[in-house]
């Protein structure tokens, strides 16, 4: 403030920002993305280490023996709900009660908002069976959960066996403090989501269920288990959950550390861990897992069932069983021996896990990145858009007093009303517009899917899909000058440029407020967003080279960073698509993304549609501004 | 010579009044007693129950010889005018939905309740000073009773002894959700009986088995009691009971015979000596259809057969004192065989028995649900329910919703149907028993807890949901536990009902019915007295990161340094040089301010 109070270093300090703007621009912005990718090196990245005195030495024996009982339950499991066509509910109950549990069931409903086509899905209803061991000497205040997800397909059998063999083999021991809940739910994340939902007692997502009868007080840590096959050559944990939610890094050094200590292949995002740092192949590799972690956080869908206890506040994982060609494989006793393992960790806790961090990326299964370590990144990206507002403010201002800097007349009264009064309420149209095309893009594909079936030949899914993208596609063809039919016009008196520079400046603040609040919740999404937005952002002008502005802000608008997303996932799984493919797998993202929003509350695509596409049409405007 | 003669007759001086003097000297006696009841689900529960009854009156004169009754809980009686106490400890949670209903649950944790003579002028110091006592007595951490986790119920505790007021501000009750229960609190408990665990059924009380169970609930009752039928004067009774119920799958390994051996790894030998009676009670009851689901060995000599709890029941008696029980083979253990599965059967559920827990997420705001069950297939019986939530729950008293049946329940509305005549022990005056009671004492900030006790009438075959939205309150940074993302407890709800008996109980002599069946007075034998609790709850309140002052006082300093060095600067600074242009908002806001001191603008 002294600096800005001396109105010699002020003007300096002015002239310095709007003569090295562009410069110091594209410094941010390179400075920003290269942070991003050193994140991957070992001096950003750290080791994992537990936080958690209540879990730290692995001082637990594991004594789960029963590999032949969980395949003979898998076998029976399969069995019976080949016979069923559905979940055995009755086969379950039966079996959980005869290990000792309190076996309850729940059955739900839901009415999907449209035809689900990847999983085939309109008119849910199931049926999820869970039995509770409950704890002796315990008064069932806090409690554990190891969930099965069941889909159509019966690929998850193997893991509903383990998991029976695991509850006999648990109830059998005497150390438990906390109750376990065995969870198997029906039409996967749909069924976790109604019993999560009964469990407390709310209603988020207009899911129909019967009440539970049986509880155990505070869920304390859960964990999902998919397997697929009765061995597996290695187990791939998956972090990321709704809305990029993260659990507590500490559930995951536990997984590790039985991972290590069990002798098992644990993998994250597919991806080994490198083994030499030193090289320069280690952390190529670990940027590779860094980005695809990226990218999975960003999408913000529960990428399984874990997701959704997050919202709970419940930390949880996924463990999913992966068989390739491997040679070496792992029966059900070495994966059940690390739940085994993990359980009577979490079963020592004695407050809920909250030592270690909450917001980190892993760029390998052992190393992680701090918060405090990444932010920069985004940070550096953000800044791009405050030197932009600040050159284009300072431009603003020169230009509204500019006239009498020239004239050196201080006495000498101002002819033209306050400028930024006529600024701001030419903005209004535009700003509103493009509000309205967003709620225009969130409300019609949906609530229009009838109308569009009855005059079109579409099926639902695919006429919300149309919709959605002709709704953004007419954006683009709005009227530019929205800002001309307005009653009060003193634009003419004014400097021409005037007019967009204020929207620019008003788009400009407001890109980067919802890049900033995005990124402190899910720095995915925010850092992606960012990195593909803001050049576009920064360069728009209505003179210039439009071709060249329109084409770069066409391929930076939100839904070609999710079709570029895509395209960059697959080819990091190293499964790359075909233009064709791409456009399907898109077209079915945008879809999943609407579903999504309305079953489990994910909040990408309100973001997007509300949020970012609005924005973004500001700069559309801009460019197009006559 | 003379000196021995002079001690001689000085000691018969001293002999004297209490040798010859007193026609009927304060007459003492003990009864103990196990019942081994198997429970529904296939676990055992065992009840021990050692009575002593002392027929003096302990507060009126002073007394310093004590026999049988326990020196350090008379004194207590004398000292601190207690008319009745009632403390138990306990580990684990009663399933009643599994288990049954029990003869006498206690909450998990510590709860204690008294009565105190309306002698008393300052009932709070005296429960004050009681409860430290207690918790020296018994190893417990009863000195954290205080304030704000004490409670004075108006409907709910009735005195269960011989009363001839009900004031209730003379009554105490707290529960202390978080008290851990083990062999540190038996030593104490078991050092009280006048056997210890030398003799009788108190040898098979050996710590190493009693904690290896489901649950285990060990108690201390001490109440007034009619010396005879005429009630003319007042004896003193002791009740000491420990529950405990052994898991039939972690100690039968898969195996549900018992035997005394298995449970208690002793089996009883004699009984104790200073016991006027000692028995051992085996439920033989069959649930099924069929007679004989299960085998007791050694065969009972006689069976005793009444209505406990509503229900008619038959129980295999082994009397110690009887010679044949013990002497055939120098010790008795009893066994007990299945001689079909139980899990054949569906447990018969209980008429009544309750859930509760918190719902809701995020730590702002969320809900506390009770769920009481009536399974009687065409009963409606009124239920007392008192909740004792902590201050730090701000409770919104007006979301108070009762729903049964999918419609609303209000406890102040007139049921339809007169409801039956106050339940005996809970105390609810008579003209509100008709029409509903309610009774709701807020909370006040780190002084005393929300009370609120309500009469509900619970529709035959239903489910009634009691639910009140509460806030979460900020504490204060020391106020927090030791380890305060393990969440705060909150004691669990009571629930007070007089159930419908399947069968009518035919009253019985009260003295010498066994002592599971007269711990609660009967009213009448229509209905018979519950009392349950469900589990606590644990909620967890919003915490602040404790390493994260530092870094708070830390950025708020650097934050307002700078802006006050700044302010301070522009305020005070004399500018030389005049601006044409009008400045920014700092200026403008100096200006404001140096016009408002007087001072000629920049």
């Amino acid at each position: 403030m002294g600096l800005l109070s001396d109105p010699v270093r002020r003007r300096a300090l002015a002239r310095l920002v709007l003569r090295l703007n562009a410069p110091l621009c594209v410094l941010s912005y390179v400075a920003g993305i290269a942070w991003f990718l050193a994140l991957a090196f070992p001096p950003l990245t750290q080791r994992t280490y537990m936080s958690e005195n209540a879990m730290g030495s692995t001082m637990v024996e594991e004594q789960f023996a029963a590999g032949d009982r969980a395949r003979s339950l898998a076998r029976d499991f399969t069995a019976h709900r080949r016979k069923s066509g559905a979940l055995p509910v009755a086969w379950l109950e039966r079996t959980m009660r005869s290990v000792g549990l309190e076996v309850y069931t729940q059955s739900f409903s839901r009415k999907l908002p449209f035809p689900d086509e990847t999983h085939e899905r309109y008119m849910v209803s199931g049926i999820n069976v869970y039995g509770i061991l409950r704890a002796p000497r315990a008064a069932s205040t806090e409690s554990l959960v190891l969930t099965v997800p069941c889909g159509p397909d019966s690929t998850n059998s193997q893991a509903v066996g383990l998991m029976l063999a695991l509850a006999a083999h648990f109830r059998g021991q005497i150390y438990w403090a906390k109750d376990i809940i065995f969870l198997v739910t029906e039409h996967d994340l749909l069924g976790t989501e109604a019993w999560l939902e009964a469990y407390h007692d709310v209603n988020v997502t207009g899911m129909q269920s019967s009440p539970l009868q049986g509880r155990a007080g505070a869920i304390q840590a859960a964990v999902a288990l998919e397997l697929s096959s009765d061995v597996v050559t290695s187990l791939d944990v998956v972090v990321e959950g709704l809305n990029g939610q993260l659990p507590n890094l500490d559930l995951l050094n536990l997984f590790q550390t039985f991972c290590q200590k069990g002798g098992l292949l644990c993998t994250l995002q597919g991806k080994l861990q490198p083994q030499d740092w030193t090289s320069i192949d280690g952390p190529l590799q670990s940027v590779q897992t860094l980005l695809l972690m990226v990218l999975q956080q960003a999408s913000g869908r529960p990428h399984g069932a874990h997701g959704l206890f997050l919202r709970y506040r419940v930390e949880a994982l996924t463990l999913r069983g992966i068989n390739s060609f491997r040679q070496y494989k792992y029966d059900l006793v070495a994966v059940g021996k690390a739940l085994e393992g993990m359980f009577r960790k979490l079963n020592h806790l004695l407050e809920r896990l909250h030592q270690s961090f909450f917001f980190y990326l892993l760029p390998a299964l052992s190393r992680f990145v701090s918060i405090g370590l990444y932010m920069p990144a985004a940070g550096f990206l953000l800044l791009v858009l405050g030197l932009k507002a600040l050159e284009l403010w300072m431009q603003l201002h020169e230009a509204g007093v500019g006239p009498e800097e020239a004239g050196k007349t201080p006495g000498s009264s101002p002819p033209h009303p306050p400028t930024q009064g006529v600024g701001l309420a030419s903005l209004v149209a535009p700003l509103l517009v493009s509000q309205a095309m967003g709620l225009a893009l969130y409300v019609l594909p949906v609530l229009g899917q009838h109308v569009a079936t009855q005059h079109f030949p579409v099926a639902e899914a695919e006429a919300v899909v149309l919709t959605l993208l002709a709704i953004y596609a007419a954006g683009l063809a709005l009227p530019h000058n929205t800002h001309r039919p307005l009653p009060c016009r003193v634009v003419s008196t004014q400097a021409p440029d005037k007019g967009w520079m204020a929207l620019k400046l008003v788009a400009l603040i407001y890109l980067a407020l919802q890049l900033a609040c995005i990124t402190l919740t899910n720095f995915s999404l925010g850092f992606l967003l960012a990195a593909s937005m803001v050049p576009a952002a920064a360069v728009t002008k209505p003179s210039g080279p439009r071709p060249l502005y329109t084409a770069l802000l066409v391929l930076t608008s939100p839904a070609a960073t999710l079709l570029g997303s895509l395209f960059l996932w697959r080819e990091l799984q190293e499964a790359p698509l075909s233009l064709a493919e791409g456009w399907q797998l898109f077209l079915a993202a945008l879809a999943q993304g609407v579903l999504e929003h309305h079953t489990y509350g994910s909040l990408l695509f309100p973001l997007l549609a509300l949020g970012l596409y609005p924005c973004w049409l500001l700069f559309w405007n801009v460019l197009f501004w006559k | 010579m003379a000196a021995a003669v002079r001690i001689f007759l000085l000691v018969l001086l001293l002999l004297g009044p209490g040798g010859w003097g007193q026609a009927e000297p304060p007459r003492d006696s003990l009864r103990e007693e196990l019942v081994i009841t198997p429970l529904p689900s296939g676990d055992v529960a065992a009840t021990f129950q050692f009575r002593t009854r002392w027929d003096s009156e302990l507060q009126r004169e002073w007394v310093s010889h004590y026999r049988l009754f326990p020196k350090a809980l008379g004194q207590l009686i004398s000292k601190y005018s207690l008319r009745e106490l009632h403390l138990s400890l306990t580990q684990g949670f009663w399933r009643t939905r599994y288990w049954g209903t029990p003869f006498l649950q206690a909450p998990s944790g510590a709860e204690l309740w008294a009565w105190f003579q309306e002698t008393v002028t300052d009932v709070d110091e005296s429960w004050k000073e009681l409860s430290n006592v207690l918790s020296g007595i018994f190893c417990a951490s009863l000195n954290f009773i205080d304030s704000t986790n004490t409670v004075t119920p108006t409907a709910s505790f009735k005195p269960l002894g011989l009363a001839n007021g009900t004031d209730h501000s003379f009554l105490r009750y707290a529960v202390l959700p978080r008290e851990v229960v083990c062999t540190e609190n038996l030593t104490p408990w078991k050092k009280l009986l006048p056997c210890s665990s030398k003799a009788g059924l108190s040898v098979l009380l050996k710590a190493d088995r009693l904690f290896h169970t489901s649950y285990h609930s060990q108690a201390v009752h001490i109440r007034p009691v009619c010396r005879n039928a005429r009630c003319t004067s007042v004896s003193w009774e002791l009740r000491q009971t420990l529950s405990v119920v052994f898991d039939a799958f972690v100690t039968g390994q898969g195996k549900k015979d018992w035997s005394l051996f298995r449970m208690f790894s002793r089996t009883l030998t004699e009984p104790c000596p200073l016991a006027l009676e000692s028995r051992v009670y085996v439920d033989i009851t069959s649930y099924g259809q069929d007679n004989e689901t299960l085998e007791v060995y050694p065969p009972p000599l006689t069976t005793y057969q009444d209505v406990i709890l509503g229900t008619r029941k038959t129980y295999a008696v082994y009397d110690l004192l009887d010679a044949a029980v013990v002497s055939n083979s120098r010790s008795l253990n009893i066994q007990l065989k299945w001689k079909r599965p139980p899990e054949n059967e569906a447990p018969p559920v209980p008429f009544l028995y309750a859930q509760r827990y918190v719902s809701g997420y995020g730590l702002q705001s969320g809900e506390l649900s009770t769920l009481l069950y009536n399974t009687h297939p065409y009963r409606a019986f009124p239920v007392l329910l008192l909740d004792s939530v902590p201050w730090y729950l701000r409770l919104y008293v007006h979301t108070l919703t009762i729903t049964s049946k999918g419609k609303e329940n209000k406890p102040s509305e007139r049921s339809p149907q007169p409801a039956p005549p106050p339940p005996l022990p809970l105390h609810v005056p008579q003209h509100l028993s008709s029409q509903g009671y309610i009774h709701y004492q807020p909370a006040q900030d780190r002084m005393q807890p929300h009370l609120l006790e309500m009469l509900i009438q619970l529709p035959a075959n239903s489910i009634t949901k009691v639910s009140i939205q509460f806030e979460r309150a900020l504490l204060k940074w020391t106020e927090y536990t030791p380890d305060p993302n393990h969440g705060f407890y909150v004691s669990p709800s009571v629930l007070s009902a007089l159930v419908p008996s399947v069968v009518a109980a035919k009253p019985g002599d009260w003295e010498e019915s066994p002592l599971f069946n007269s711990l609660f007075p009967v009213s009448d034998s229509s209905s018979y007295f519950v009392r349950l609790y469900t589990e606590p709850l644990l909620v967890s309140l919003p915490t602040p990161d404790f390493s994260m002052p530092y870094n708070v006082v830390c950025l708020t300093c650097t934050v307002v340094a700078v802006c006050y060095g700044s302010f301070y600067n522009l305020l005070t600074r004399t500018f030389q040089i005049e601006e044409p242009r009008k400045g920014g908002l700092a200026k403008r806001l100096a200006n404001l301010v140096r016009r408002a001191r007087g001072v000629p603008p920049l």
